[in-house]
């Protein structure tokens, strides 16, 4: 019993500085992921993590969240043979990870609006609101190309696999020109044509 | 600043919406939360680029600080943990039910099908919010320059977003700290 809460520790602290050091979103985490958990701890094998990287990729939310709810669960019911334990793991993973967000996040949150009014504040605000749109266009660009960044090399680590199968084919085009007209033209419900999306894409493949 | 007429209730059913429909990352969110969120009034479509602009350059994950800093601003700390459970919930269980049942799901026809049909139309969510925010932000050509430079960076040059931001945050705050203190 005494191992099974020191895994939970050693979990809580792996799951912690993750948190603290992913810069740079999901993708980043995943390398950092794979890093500590496979290769530093060999808490699960290659081939597992690239299966838990898949499903982490075609389930909604968060990429950094499912793939560290998934690897909660795995290595502890893994280690203790119990799934009720595993859930607990999900819940240590999931929250180690969230937490320094959430100290750094409330601290800034606080700076802005203390600082709201400042002329520095304000005059480089002025200039980070152009460079967030380059960076949400590059979001789209990327997922278009299928290349992912790697985030800051912060610590050397392997190749990341990701799903390589955003525009199989000319129909991808004609969902995301569809999408894009009805969105910006129409204002359709951004949730409604997610859900029409998967409709078209059980019909049309 | 605060929102007391925002019910933590609605907050965290409308960041749990927000959470169950994020397919492809943290930017695809923003549709969503503009949609939910200025549509209810409470933030307006003035404040996202702020938002984002500050999430991203904190570490973490861009949903989860999206999530933390929204709820801040609508109902202070209270809100902020309401928000990020409600975006958390919905990866949470459906990851457990994956991982604790169905675990050839990714092998399964009927999701790869469905999938391939929505990442396409994801794409074009991400890219609807970019065009409103530079309608809005983007005046003149120098902030047009600022916004295809970093897209080109990142996109094409695989530079890092943190870089991009840290040489603005820098730059930005050493010129406006000389030209108020000269």
């Amino acid at each position: 019993m005494t191992g099974t809460a020191l895994l939970f520790l050693e979990l809580f602290l792996t799951f912690f500085v993750i948190g603290l050091f992913t810069i740079g979103g999901g993708y980043a985490m995943l390398s950092l992921i794979q890093t500590e958990i496979v290769v530093r701890h060999g808490w699960l094998t290659e081939s597992n993590f690239t299966d838990i990287v898949a499903i982490s990729q075609m389930t909604p939310g968060p990429i950094g969240i499912n793939c560290a709810t998934y690897v909660g669960y795995d290595v502890v019911s893994a280690a203790s043979g119990s799934p009720a334990l595993g859930v607990l793991g999900s819940f240590t993973t999931t929250f180690a990870l969230v937490l320094p967000s959430f100290i750094i996040m409330l601290m800034l949150v606080k700076f802005y609006a203390k600082f709201h009014n400042d002329k520095i504040f304000g005059g480089v605000m002025g200039w980070l609101r152009p460079a967030v749109i380059g960076l949400i266009g590059a979001a789209a660009v990327i997922l278009v190309l299928n290349t992912a960044w790697d985030g800051v090399p912060l610590f050397s680590r392997p190749e990341i696999s990701v799903v390589k199968e955003n525009f199989p084919d000319w129909k991808s085009w004609v969902l995301l020109g569809t999408a894009f007209i009805c969105s910006f033209k129409f204002k359709v419900n951004p949730i409604l044509i997610i859900l029409a999306g998967g409709v078209a894409g059980l019909l049309i493949y | 600043m605060e929102r007391a007429d925002v019910s933590l209730k609605d907050l965290f059913l409308v960041f749990a919406k927000v959470g169950a429909f994020t397919i492809g990352g943290g930017y695809a969110m923003i549709s969503i939360i503009q949609e939910e969120v200025s549509r209810r009034g409470w933030l307006s479509d003035d404040e996202m680029p702020d938002i984002v602009a500050l999430s991203q350059s904190a570490p973490g994950l861009l949903a989860v600080n999206i999530s933390i800093f929204t709820g801040y601003r609508l109902r202070g700390v209270k809100g902020s943990i309401v928000a990020t459970v409600g975006a958390v919930l919905p990866s949470f269980i459906t990851i457990l039910l994956i991982a604790a049942l169905f675990g050839n799901f990714k092998d399964n026809p009927v999701v790869i099908r469905i999938f391939k049909g929505m990442r396409p139309v994801v794409i074009a969510l991400i890219a609807v919010p970019m065009i409103r925010m530079a309608e809005k932000v983007n005046h003149d050509w120098t902030k047009w320059t600022v916004s295809v430079l970093s897209l080109v960076l990142v996109a094409f040059l695989k530079v890092s977003p943190i870089y991009v931001l840290a040489v603005i945050i820098a730059c930005g705050t050493a010129f406006y700290y000389w030209r108020e203190h000269r």
